[in-house]
């Protein structure tokens, strides 16, 4: 598709068209699954960014009239035992569920291939110290270490965001030492540090471009992860604080009426599912566009 | 199921002797040694592991002790909570008991010393040492991990071969769509529709009534943990199902794989004898990685089950401020979580003498 594209006479915008992100999003467009998770992430990044003004009600107000419907035409999807309207706190619940997952994963992106890379380039005592340092917080099942790091911190939106940054470090300080590894013997790093470039330069112009593409596929992964783990934090109650709608503490509250009002249980669930899915489906095609060796 | 009289009454062993020699006999390759011999032989191996897990564990409760510190305020005052009053006397004995107005590399030292005594502190809630308590909810959670990785494997391995040998079939398109659900689909809600289904439609309450221990009653224990077995090990399954058909697809475009169809093999002995067992090799390390997050997982599938696990003690200890269980807790899984990795080393350079660490 870029061969057939005219190249542009501008470096810069040459540049821009030629990079991997700009090709990899291009050639999305032929991978059936991973152009279904594009569209996924992409509604549910809409939902969560207009929430205020595409859910039909207010997520937190109370309609003593109307409490406990079945799905009907004035709530699509019911309401809870307070007379909320569950598609309302389901669009806000993908604000809250999105804001936590995108934060969380920023943090642990940018610590983690900082780190990453800094271990990989600078080698010895450094490598050592950082990569086993990531290697204990890789001894705890991440849930387990999220949950303890919100037990101590307190619940709460910044809490979780924290605790899970801190969960999925290592695991980007990992995809980005490898590579780092590799690329810091070649000609063209050679070649920038002898012609004088500060070491800093050469990690963001020639190192961290090379690096982009699996972290990016790593970046799409971790979104569902930190997404379940924000899910079942709030599940457990340590997430979001009621009354804020979040899909975890919807499906924890709909436990007691169960019997009653399955559709209280049906759909936050179903909304966690397919919000993982996307991300699943666009990092694993994003693998196989971007990384053809690690074609499943 | 027939009984094995039977089968030899009716000739099915001797034909399926037959069947197995028709197939090509049964590869000649090296027996492996059975693991303690082989233990043995690693004996160099294995030692180096174990004191290379001494920082290990030591990092894990430095990160356990740290974290324990982020603790806004003062420990005492969390853990009592504010309903009821100590007086000052009571709170500064308390701290000197616990070393609290102590520097911290201290209370560090103190601590440690005491743990690696086994001595895990006292839990307030409960009226108990911390250990005793663990070890009393840690059965359970060993049996709901195992049990489910049990189900998962059971799941994930056929499933996965079938996914791999019809590649871009409808069976591989359905194996792939379970693996995507599977990963995507949270544990808990899994836990809560299958409660509501067979509440609803079934009228059995698997969450309902007493926990009972499999020694006590075999039958109504592996009933009351089958259905969260099934909750706990389904996403594991479904990364089973995929760690195993990609190996599967590897392994059937080896060279090998040709010689042994070139030579006239059935296909099922060359899948089944010659492919699996090299395609299993990778699956040993993700069964082991996964039975590790079972631990950890298995504390929201107890709280969804009602079932007192170890998970199920951290929640409580957590709901109530009880720290001492909440490190203790979280301490027991590392370690175990540590142990099980370094078991699944043992056992995949076990199956593949290919790969010596030395």
């Amino acid at each position: 598709m870029i061969e057939t594209m005219k190249s542009p006479s501008y470096p810069a915008v040459r540049r821009f068209v030629q990079s991997p992100l700009v090709n990899g999003i291009v050639r999305i467009f032929r991978y059936r699954t991973a152009f279904i998770g594009l569209i996924i992430v992409a509604i549910y990044l809409i939902v969560a960014v207009f929430a205020d003004s595409l859910a039909p009600y207010s997520p937190v107000d109370q309609q003593p009239k109307a409490m406990m419907q079945s799905p009907n035409p004035a709530h699509w999807l019911g309401t809870d035992e307070f007379g909320r309207d569950i598609l309302s706190r389901l669009m806000h619940g993908a604000t809250n569920s999105l804001r936590v997952s995108v934060f969380s994963v920023a943090i642990a992106c940018l610590f983690g291939t900082i780190l990453g890379m800094v271990a990989g380039y600078v080698g010895g005592l450094a490598d050592i110290i950082i990569m086993r340092v990531m290697d204990l917080l890789f001894a705890f099942p991440a849930i387990l270490l999220a949950l303890f790091i919100v037990t101590a911190l307190g619940a709460g939106a910044r809490n979780t965001i924290l605790a899970i940054a801190i969960v999925y470090i290592p695991i980007f300080a990992r995809v980005a030492r490898g590579p780092v590894l590799a690329l810091k013997t070649k000609e063209f790093v050679q070649a920038a540090l002898t012609l004088g470039a500060p070491h800093s330069r050469v990690l963001i112009r020639h190192v961290l471009p090379n690096i982009s593409a699996p972290i990016l596929v790593q970046v799409t992964l971790a979104l569902s992860w930190a997404m379940l783990t924000e899910a079942g934090l709030s599940f457990l109650g340590l997430g979001t604080i009621p009354p804020n709608p979040s899909w975890g503490s919807m499906l924890s509250d709909s436990r007691r009426l169960m019997e009653l009002a399955p559709w209280t249980a049906v759909f936050p669930g179903l909304a966690i599912m397919f919000g993982v899915l996307g991300f699943n489906l666009l990092g694993d095609g994003l693998r196989d566009i971007l990384d053809p060796r690690l074609r499943m | 199921m027939v009984p094995l009289y039977t089968c030899v009454k009716r000739g099915w062993i001797n034909k399926w002797i037959e069947w197995v020699v028709a197939s090509g006999g049964i590869p000649h390759h090296e027996p492996l040694p059975t693991f303690l011999p082989y233990l043995a032989i690693m004996k160099q191996f294995l030692v180096r592991r174990l004191i290379a897990l001494i920082p290990t564990l030591l990092g894990i409760s430095i990160i356990v002790f740290a974290v324990m510190h982020l603790i806004p305020g003062d420990t005492i005052t969390a853990m009592i909570g504010t309903q009821f009053k100590l007086t000052e006397t009571q709170a500064a004995a308390l701290r000197e008991y616990y070393g609290l107005d102590k520097p911290l590399p201290e209370q560090f030292g103190r601590w440690i010393l005491a743990t690696v005594q086994g001595d895990l502190g006292y839990s307030v809630r409960k009226g108990e040492p911390v250990l005793p308590l663990i070890l009393r909810h840690f059965p359970l959670t060993l049996e709901l991990a195992l049990f489910a990785m049990l189900i998962a494997v059971a799941l994930g391995v056929p499933l996965g071969i079938l996914s791999a040998i019809k590649r871009d079939s409808a069976i591989d398109l359905a194996g792939r769509v379970f693996a995507l659900i599977g990963l995507a689909m949270p544990n808990f809600w899994l836990g809560t529709l299958i409660i509501l289904v067979l509440s609803l439609y079934f009228q059995i309450m698997p969450n309902a009534g007493n926990y009972v221990d499999f020694f006590t009653d075999p039958i109504a224990n592996l009933k009351q943990m089958v259905f969260p077995a099934i909750t706990l090990g389904f996403a594991a399954s479904a990364d089973i199902l995929r760690m195993v058909r990609s190996s599967m697809l590897e392994e059937l475009a080896e060279d090998y794989v040709r010689t042994a169809r070139s030579k006239g093999l059935a296909e099922r002995a060359v899948i089944l004898k010659h492919c699996l067992k090299n395609a299993l090799i990778p699956v040993i390390t993700i069964v082991g990685l996964e039975t590790g997050y079972l631990f950890g997982g298995a504390v929201i599938v107890e709280s969804v089950f009602a079932l007192p696990g170890i998970g199920r003690l951290l929640l409580d200890g957590i709901g109530e401020r009880d720290y001492a269980v909440v490190q203790g807790t979280i301490l027991f899984i590392a370690f175990n979580f540590v142990l099980v990795n370094l078991l699944t080393d043992l056992a995949y350079s076990w199956v593949n003498p290919r790969i010596r660490y030395d």
